[in-house]
């Protein structure tokens, strides 16, 4: 715990529903839905049409764009629809449709020599990675053989992110306990593959079972070194569990390269070592669900592509109607407005509760009280940043730097004025991006 | 899977912490509660009279004005109540009644609704109220002595000729020092003039207002208010510390500097102010930084009134005057911003 950061809260991290729950794998769905984009970047264009028989593996989709990752046929069968459905992101994207013939059919695929596992390249890796659709799992979904490939020869710090500081989700913590000796393997892949010589993995102290999982597989891994970090959400933004562990800050709109660290999620690792020990694409995804309006709280091995209903459904089904079902934890997570989207890569959580959790129906009413600014972790005063967006103070809102603010919701979950900062903000950068387009 | 209702979407997050206006403010009314008993047991159930009239006249003044003006009534966030409380601490017990009603009316009409309420105002409601009725200084600058049956009712005036003769304090401690003297030395200039210990001024056994006699009960109000994160160390270490120093350099009338300093913080006006008064939210910085300045600000101004000024006590009105520098101090002390260094916020800055 050497550096630590500045800010942060600390909810209720209500892991307990599911902490001790092995990961449980879910029986295939009858169809899968695939959207092209369920990573940061270009679209994927269909490479199947309606009718084509596909197998499990088999790759579906790609782009033209570097900045990209290939979509992969989840489950074996045919496609029987090619076209915009309900995502994740509250829009309709372009997808592939497939009906399970449940025979798991799997597309041949090659893995990796064995052999040449001690010196792969930054190319070989990052060559595998996109072959088998690797994005960042933690949530943002960037192309890991973009990350891998931006890397090379310019950092010297390698990390990987085990924080998991969202409340309520446990599958990065599950993975850590069952699959740590992939979780390292990967990590070590990546490592050997830049020419670094340590892992630095960081997990929050709430985790003990998985600190000592990993303790134990470090033992005769001597490069591996583990920093047991504070419980304090947002522990696991990318840009503060850098400042934790090494005690450098990524600047304002740039990336951890420019201070010389790459960051990889814990399911991101177990993906790249099934992806070059097998030639495993990404299909599957460990997905927590919990919540007050599920009955049955359970982490998951899912499909991609599954209807998040059916996910609900294998979680014992719904308690009650639920009032709110998120994408994600409940600090960042989306709300959804139905329970027809697939999970998609970087999903790590459904949540569905049954009642308010977020009390926004008192008078919005900013006290002065500057917990707000105690609890920025990016270090700005939200409250004046909201008081400048309500009167579309562009000039000031720059000069305030909102466009550093990350949207991690420490402010709207602290501020005891129920005032929704992080929407005002949301709003104002848009209209702040709208103003500059027009001003062209 | 079918859904019986639509589900709600909304921005992220979607928890929020327990802790409203309303908790915090009841928090803050759970830390007055410990002065107040001591000003009971200090000065009698008149302490009470008054602390009640001082907080019913505060909500009825601001349910009033706010019906008044068809605006959505604000009194369950129970400020109201902690203005009230504050203002009443601020008076001696022999106040008349009617003195924080007109003081109620001055704080929430004029200082805080006129504003817009709360989170408007740019000085401390009370405070502002305490200097208004200064417009009555025979009235509320009429001392008597803790602990002695005064013969004062509940509800009647007080003068000096009803009040016991003993029970009448001749000088506050602070009166005394201002003039050089400790207030341990019994002052041939002061009729009547009786010893005050240290142990007196921080038990709070000292003639002076209702809720600012002890220190000892207003350290621990202060205790709970850090426990309970209602407010940071910042503000009343800065405010106390900076007051502890300079008396420390420069006590008065050749005393020890320590015995001084000692006594410098254990009476008056300073704890209540600093633990209540500076760190209300609404008139007082938001950055730690901020927060510093702004306690030095208090500390420094408080004792130049006291050792320069013909006013004796100087808190209220340090800290009425810092109030007014809360913006300047929020625009130009600002945090440093995560991966921003400051040569580049200087080189970068518009």
């Amino acid at each position: 715990m050497a550096f630590g950061f500045k800010g942060g809260i600390h909810p209720d991290d209500k892991k307990s529903f599911t902490e001790r729950r092995t990961i449980e794998e879910m029986p295939a769905p009858k169809q899968v839905i695939l959207p092209m984009s369920m990573h940061i970047g270009a679209p994927c264009s269909p490479l199947v049409k309606v009718g084509d028989r596909v197998l499990l593996g088999q790759k579906i989709a790609e782009a033209a764009s570097p900045v990209s990752a290939p979509v992969h046929a989840s489950v074996s069968g045919t496609v029987v629809a090619v076209e915009p459905r309900p995502h994740p992101n509250g829009t309709k994207v372009m997808s592939v449709v497939i009906e399970n013939d449940f025979e798991d059919e799997k597309f041949l695929t090659t893995a990796y020599e064995e052999t040449r596992f001690a010196d792969i390249s930054a190319t070989a890796l990052a060559d595998i990675c996109y072959n088998a659709g690797i994005v960042g799992l933690g949530g943002a979904a960037f192309p890991t053989k973009i990350k891998i490939e931006s890397a090379v020869d310019k950092v010297d710090t390698l990390i990987i992110n085990g924080a998991e500081c969202e409340p309520y989700i446990t599958s990065d913590n599950r993975l850590m306990i069952e699959h740590g000796e992939e979780v390292l393997d990967g990590a070590s892949l990546v490592m050997r593959s830049l020419g670094l010589k340590t892992v630095h993995i960081g997990i929050e102290s709430n985790k003990k079972e998985a600190i000592g999982r990993i303790k134990k597989y470090a033992e005769s891994m001597p490069h591996v070194k583990i920093h047991v970090l504070h419980t304090k959400y947002p522990q696991g933004s990318e840009k503060h569990l850098i400042k934790a562990v090494t005690g450098r800050e990524v600047p304002p709109g740039q990336l951890p390269s420019a201070v010389g660290v790459i960051n990889t999620n814990v399911a991101t690792c177990v993906a790249i070592s099934r992806a070059v020990r097998y030639g495993t694409p990404l299909t599957t995804k460990v997905v927590t669900v919990s919540g007050s309006a599920i009955a049955n709280p359970k982490n998951l091995l899912v499909r991609i592509g599954t209807p998040i209903s059916e996910v609900i459904e294998c979680a014992g089904g719904l308690k009650a109607d639920p009032y709110k079902v998120i994408f994600g934890g409940p600090m960042m997570g989306v709300a959804q407005h139905t329970i027809d989207v697939p999970i998609i890569k970087g999903t790590n959580a459904i949540l569905a509760f049954c009642e308010k959790e977020d009390k926004i129906d008192e008078a919005q009413t900013c006290i002065h009280c500057g917990k707000c600014v105690g609890v920025c972790p990016m270090n700005l005063e939200p409250l004046y940043l909201n008081m400048y967006a309500k009167r579309n103070m562009f000039e000031e809102l720059e000069q305030n730097r909102l466009f550093d603010c990350i949207e991690c919701g420490c402010c709207s979950y602290i501020c005891p004025g129920r005032i929704h900062l992080v929407h005002t903000f949301r709003t104002a950068k848009a209209r702040y991006n709208e103003m500059k387009k027009g001003a062209k | 899977m079918e859904l019986g209702r639509k589900l709600m979407v909304s921005s992220s997050p979607h928890i929020k912490t327990e802790d409203g206006t309303r908790s915090i403010m009841l928090d803050v009314i759970i830390a007055l509660v410990f002065p107040l008993i001591m000003a009971v047991y200090m000065f009698g159930w008149r302490s009470l009279t008054l602390t009640l009239t001082s907080v019913a006249a505060s909500i009825a003044f601001e349910w009033l004005y706010r019906r008044l003006l068809k605006k959505p009534s604000t009194i369950h966030d129970l400020s109201a109540v902690v203005t009230g409380m504050l203002l009443a601490f601020n008076l001696p017990v022999s106040a008349p009644l009617w003195i924080p009603v007109v003081g109620a009316f001055f704080a929430i009409v004029i200082v805080k609704q006129l504003y817009g309420g709360i989170g408007k105002n740019f000085m401390n409601p009370a405070l502002a109220a305490r200097a208004f009725l200064i417009s009555w200084p025979g009235l509320i600058s009429f001392w008597t002595r803790p602990l002695v049956n005064s013969g004062m009712t509940l509800f009647g005036n007080v003068t000096r000729e009803s009040v016991a003769v003993d029970a009448i304090a001749s000088a506050t401690p602070l009166a005394k020092m201002k003039l050089g003297i400790l207030p341990s030395v019994v002052s041939q200039q002061f009729d009547g003039d009786v010893a005050y210990t240290l142990q007196d001024t921080f038990f709070g056994n000292i003639p002076g207002c209702i809720g600012e006699v002890s220190a000892l009960v207003l350290l621990a109000a202060l205790v709970y208010l850090l426990i309970r994160k209602v407010i940071t160390y910042h503000i009343p270490v800065a405010y106390i510390g900076t007051v502890a120093v300079l008396t420390f350099l420069f006590p008065l009338g050749g005393n020890d500097p320590f015995i001084w300093m000692l006594y410098s913080i254990s009476t008056g006006g300073l704890m209540l102010g600093a633990v209540f008064m500076a760190t209300d939210y609404t008139t007082s910085p938001v950055t730690p930084l901020g927060r510093i300045v702004y306690g030095i600000g208090c500390g420094l101004i408080t004792v130049l009134i006291r050792y320069f000024g013909s006013y004796s006590e100087g808190v209220s009105y340090s800290i009425l005057i810092m109030n007014l520098l809360v913006w300047t101090l929020d625009k130009f002390i600002k945090p440093r911003r995560f991966g921003v260094k400051k040569e580049a916020k200087k080189a970068g800055g518009k």
